[in-house]
């Protein structure tokens, strides 16, 4: 099985360049660190028994007047900085991938229903993407976002706000995956094994799901990285302006926020790790879905 | 090429109905005009009679067709927050919107069409190579941080330049009140004009690049070269020309790009231009700004393809032997 899976052109194509390797694991790293945060941060952020106000602005352990255990420094709570941005980029990483998720399950089931049906459906899933295509994403997502915000009731808007991110990032990018999968699905549509598959019989909906969407996964797997990488982006850019999770629960995005307030005074690491931390896992992720889209284009070989 | 032209006047004018609808929609379902003009203890009867007197007891048809109608001459009521009305809030930030946008979009291009072209001839060289992989960089980093970062450098630390704001304004010609005019003004432009380029300027080196080695691949330039033409001559009297076309198409993605990404730049600079009246309003939940925003940014977007695919036309004569 192992062996099967290391014995293809991508996996040939991806141990011979070295950008994609170090992005490979630099990724892998942090979706272990997503994965097992509770065990690797040494302090738990959302325990008010092991924050202490005392211990607030301190700098990181090698800058004068820092601690030993607080190796990054401490935020303006007394949270230990190391320790919040593993949860912080353990919740990113979340919101991200759960937010391409919806784009993309979203924009691959309009894209195949379009390529498949043609005709009247076709015309209206391609026009509302061609009219979602005239905002940029990002107001998008800012207005998605605010107004879902406004219809919650005030007390259960910070505890689903994580949700409402996820559902504005995902719902301000499927266009672009509707696009990708009509295109292809026109081309598999032509194909023999869709037409055996009609003459047999089988209904459209089974002809769509189970030997279409199959066949159109690839170029929309390239899009799915990239688009990771921007619903990071998306995502602490909303926390940023203010409209994303809240200080309490922090993401990336709010750190850098909170730690914006206090850049002028000095106190530079608030802001400073955490922004390394999201540029980091942001160009790892583009880098590989770089790599993905030369590796999976046999035109560029 | 009239029909052309028509064609695409009837789908931009589609797409700006489909649009105002979602904002009347805004209006209609998130907003509750009522309760913003009556006070908490209004009687039934009076809220009876706003309602009618608004007119929000017609059909929904009826009350569309009005709301676009109004819409069209630029009217979309008072802001619920500063009651002022909208289209003159919006007029009053344009002008440091559109500054901000001009300023950033001659940066991206000049730096974008000139290092694309640059990687795309020599695309071994090991400036080429840094250019582009420092342009994956850029792809990375988000607008905010950029923009926290050269306010850190030159105004906290350097103390070179202004951390926020827009310098005193001169009105020129009329109504239009500008900054550039002033040394303060450039002073104060240069950092989120940077801030707001960095993004397009890697998307238009990476397309432009993109399309130079494409058009390098093609036979016309491989017979230029069998004809002994030298690599200047191939490279900007053949290739570039044929590179330029789809650079005008990146233009009108790049401005509505911009004017999407200048709500951040502009709340991490706290300029005084429509993106942040717009993240304000967001906050608020200034229902007639937030749908008069999204109408303005779609039109800004419609108007500039619209351009765009003319010119397009015009230049390329494929695309006009094509469409007639």
């Amino acid at each position: 099985m192992f062996a099967r899976f290391l014995d293809n052109d991508i996996a040939y194509s991806f141990f011979r360049s070295p950008g994609a390797i170090v992005a490979g694991i630099i990724t892998l790293a942090f979706m272990l660190m997503a994965l097992f945060a509770p065990w690797l941060a040494p302090f738990d952020p959302f325990d008010p028994a092991q924050i202490s106000l005392w211990d607030g602005k301190l700098p990181p352990a090698w800058v004068e007047g820092g601690q030993d255990q607080y190796l990054l420094g401490t935020d303006n709570q007394g949270r230990d900085m190391l320790s919040t941005m593993i949860y912080g980029g353990r919740l990113s990483i979340i919101i991200g991938l759960a937010a391409v998720f919806l784009g993309m399950t979203l924009g691959v089931t309009l894209g195949v229903i379009s390529g498949y049906l043609g005709g009247w459906v076709d015309s209206v899933i391609m026009r509302v993407a061609d009219v979602q295509f005239t905002i940029p994403g990002i107001l998008l997502a800012i207005l998605i976002n605010g107004i879902a915000r406004n219809l919650l009731p005030i007390d259960v808007r910070e505890a689903y706000s994580i949700y409402v991110v996820i559902f504005a990032i995902g719902l301000s990018d499927w266009p672009q995956y509707a696009r990708v999968t009509r295109g292809a699905t026109l081309v598999e549509v032509q194909k023999e094994y869709v037409q055996a598959a009609r003459v047999i019989g089988l209904p459209s909906w089974l002809i769509m799901l189970r030997h279409v969407m199959p066949n159109v996964l690839r170029p929309v797997l390239v899009l799915a990285t990239i688009g990771l990488a921007l619903a990071i982006i998306s995502e602490a850019t909303l926390s940023f302006l203010g409209q994303g999770v809240p200080p309490t629960t922090p993401s990336l995005g709010t750190l850098i926020r909170v730690g914006n307030e206090y850049l002028y005074s000095g106190l530079w690491w608030i802001t400073f790790f955490p922004a390394i931390a999201l540029v980091v896992l942001v160009f790892a992720v583009n880098m590989l879905g770089d790599w993905m889209r030369d590796a999976l284009n046999p035109k560029l070989r | 090429m009239l029909w052309f032209i028509s064609r695409r006047v009837v789908q931009s004018v589609f797409v700006m109905l489909i649009v105002s609808a979602v904002a009347f929609a805004l209006f209609t379902y998130v907003g509750n005009p009522v309760n913003q003009m009556v006070g908490q203890d209004a009687t039934m009867e009076r809220r009876a009679e706003i309602k009618e007197a608004l007119g929000l007891n017609d059909s929904i048809w009826v009350q569309y067709s009005r709301f676009v109608a109004r819409a069209a001459q630029g009217e979309f009521g008072l802001s619920l927050r500063s009651r002022i009305s909208v289209s003159e809030l919006i007029a009053d930030r344009l002008p440091a919107t559109l500054e901000l946008v001009f300023v950033s979009a001659v940066i991206s291009l000049i730096l974008g069409i000139g290092a694309g072209i640059y990687t795309g001839i020599k695309r071994n060289s090991f400036l080429s190579r840094t250019i582009l992989s420092s342009s994956l960089v850029g792809v990375s980093l988000p607008t905010f941080i950029i923009g926290i970062a050269l306010i850190y450098l030159f105004a906290v630390q350097l103390r070179w330049l202004p951390s926020s704001g827009r310098a005193g304004t001169v009105p020129v010609i009329g109504v239009w009140e500008t900054s550039l005019v002033t040394l303060e003004g450039w002073r104060s432009i240069i950092l989120p004009a940077i801030t707001l380029s960095l993004f397009q300027t890697t998307m238009i080196l990476r397309l432009v690049r993109a399309e130079m080695l494409e058009v390098m691949q093609t036979d016309y330039i491989k017979f230029a070269r069998a004809r002994g033409l030298t690599e200047r001559a191939i490279n900007f009297t053949h290739a570039l020309k044929n590179t330029l076309v789809p650079v005008i198409t990146i233009i009108g993605i790049n401005i509505g790009g911009l004017i999407g990404y200048s709500i951040i730049t502009e709340t991490v600079f706290q300029w005084p231009g429509t993106g942040l009246l717009f993240i304000q309003a967001v906050e608020f939940a200034d229902v007639p700004v937030m749908a008069a925003y999204l109408c303005f940014v779609a039109l800004v977007f419609v108007l500039v393809n619209l351009i765009v695919d003319i010119l397009y036309v015009v230049i390329d004569p494929r695309i006009r032997v094509g469409a007639s």
